[in-house]
């Protein structure tokens, strides 16, 4: 397990290496070039910095290294031309006495990783190799993507910026909103792979740090977007809920039976304060709802009730303006517990057959809604369905026992 | 595209399937197999007797040579394969993660080879 001074050097490292890579990119608008002359430097920061300490300039030490590496290069073989000019153009900045002021094009360079020009499976992966120096194998690993083919994915993006002159720019939001929609969705998907708001903690899935690192980044970078806002309230409450979801036993506790004593309230009044000041701007949005369906889950802390005809409410406004999958299940899983059960099911059974076949939540909230009107038999083969799409234990466990209540009580009592 | 995912098994994986946890084992399976058929992409697939049960055939210089148990003795063993009809690796790899086993032993993904064009 890392220490939390070990995480901090991490982070600093991190944080150093996307902004000098952000810098030289943006000049250059070579990102592989970028990447290739400071991510040596990146990994030997990553192994020293826990160990001696963070240096006072982060930034200048990065260059440095990089510079000597690259020097150790030229001697060695021909040189990487490309690298080389990357780091010229970084090194520029580097002042007299040594301290390095690196404008900060991180921004940019988020745009750019979500440019409509780029395939969207490579953005997310893009943003993470890019602004956090992740290497392409974690990477891979969270995606449950083949390593060489994320790698290739990520190649291509990278010759796709340079190629097509994706220009390193913050693109007018007013005009452009779908622009900034993109970068949230690309953070929003670091987050929720490998289920629920990452893996287990340590698990190669679990990149929900980093995508909360990225949102505070955006919400730092781009005070005044209310959806900015929303996802980082999103991500926080989330998060907040993550040493609730397993039992002692490491059995998995769904959100209706969770002790929410043992939510984190840091993150929950740090995630409540971004919606607040998100709802000051009087614009409304898909992320800034879905922020406030988990702010709804997290007044059970105080009320110890959930306002589930609330919850019903903003996934059937969330749907309206996004008519995902997961939003139609929410509403389906809010309208069982405000309505019943065959709300439930009827909003179930609105939807198209052929999106929902491998859709786990939609068989886990059809079975407890199965069961709810007395229909145990559809009730087993629909948690089954779910046991069959499960990739979590944990979660496989659960829907099990659930299964075996699904009886007629006759049966289960006699 | 077709795949087979091959399903490889701790040896404690093998002994669940007739210990106490033997109907959890074999429910987490039959859900599994069930998931995968009615998905519409099952080309075919069985399980297999655990690795002790297996025979193993050489021909070297003209000797037979037979010998008990699995071809390598490695601490994960082959506990069956399905062969499923998709689009491409990406949605191979998230059938393979579903897989039971994926959380205690491994499943490796191949594509199957096509017939040789005649």
């Amino acid at each position: 397990m890392p220490t939390a001074g070990t995480r901090e050097a991490e982070r600093i490292a991190r944080e150093a290496y996307g902004r000098l890579v952000a810098l030289a990119a943006s000049r250059t608008r070579d990102l592989a070039a970028a990447e290739d002359a400071i991510g040596d430097a990146l990994v030997a920061a990553l192994a020293q910095w826990p160990r001696d300490g963070v240096p006072d300039n982060p930034e200048g030490w990065l260059l440095a290294v990089a510079k000597r590496r690259l020097a150790d290069q030229a001697r060695r073989a021909a040189v990487r031309a490309a690298a080389a000019a990357s780091l010229a153009v970084t090194a520029e900045r580097e002042s007299e006495d040594g301290t390095v002021i690196i404008p900060d094009q991180r921004l940019a360079l988020l745009f750019v990783c979500a440019h409509p020009a780029i395939d969207p499976a490579a953005r997310t992966p893009l943003m993470l190799q890019a602004v956090l120096g992740l290497d392409a194998a974690r990477i891979a690993s969270a995606f449950l993507v083949a390593p060489a083919a994320m790698s290739q994915r990520l190649v291509r993006a990278k010759a796709k910026i340079k190629a097509a002159g994706i220009p390193f720019a913050v693109p007018d939001l007013a005009d452009e909103p779908e622009r900034l929609e993109a970068v949230l969705a690309a953070v929003y998907a670091a987050f929720t792979l490998g289920g629920e708001g990452g893996g287990p903690e340590g698990s190669p899935a679990d990149l929900a740090q980093e995508a909360i690192w990225l949102a505070r980044l955006l919400a730092r970078l781009c005070p005044g977007e209310p959806e900015v806002l929303g996802l980082l309230a999103l991500v926080l409450h989330c998060e907040a809920r993550r040493p609730a979801r397993r039992g002692p036993d490491g059995a998995y506790v769904r959100l209706t039976d969770q002790d929410p004593a043992l939510w984190n309230g840091a993150l929950i009044g740090e995630a409540e304060a971004a919606l607040r000041e998100a709802s000051r701007h009087g614009r409304p949005g898909r992320t800034q709802i879905e922020a406030a369906i988990q702010s709804a889950h997290a007044s059970r802390r105080q009320t110890g009730r959930t306002p589930w005809p609330a919850v019903a409410g903003l996934y059937a406004a969330l749907r309206r303006l996004a008519p995902t999958l997961g939003a139609a299940v929410g509403e389906a899983a809010a309208l069982l517990q405000a309505e019943g059960a065959s709300r439930a099911l009827a909003c179930l059974d609105a939807l198209d057959e052929e999106r929902v076949a491998t859709y786990q939540p939609y068989w886990a909230v059809r079975a407890e809604a199965l069961r709810g009107v007395g229909l145990w038999n559809e009730a087993r083969a629909a948690y089954e369905r779910a046991i069959g799409l499960t990739e979590d234990e944990a979660v496989r466990r659960f829907l099990a026992a659930e299964r075996g209540r699904s009886l007629r009580p006759e049966a289960l009592h006699g | 595209m077709q795949y087979m995912l091959i399903a490889y098994e701790t040896a404690a994986d093998c002994a669940l399937r007739d210990g106490p946890e033997a109907p959890a084992y074999w429910g987490a399976w039959m859900a599994y197999s069930k998931a995968v058929a009615e998905s519409g992409i099952m080309i075919g697939g069985n399980g297999l007797e655990p690795p002790a049960t297996a025979t193993t055939v050489r021909l070297r210089d003209g000797q037979r040579r037979v010998q008990d148990g699995p071809f390598a003795d490695t601490k994960e063993q082959l506990g069956g394969y399905f062969i499923v009809e998709v689009p491409d690796l990406d949605k191979a790899l998230e059938w393979a993660a579903r897989m039971p086993c994926a959380a205690t032993g491994s499943v490796e993904v191949r594509p199957v080879l096509p017939p040789p064009p005649m």
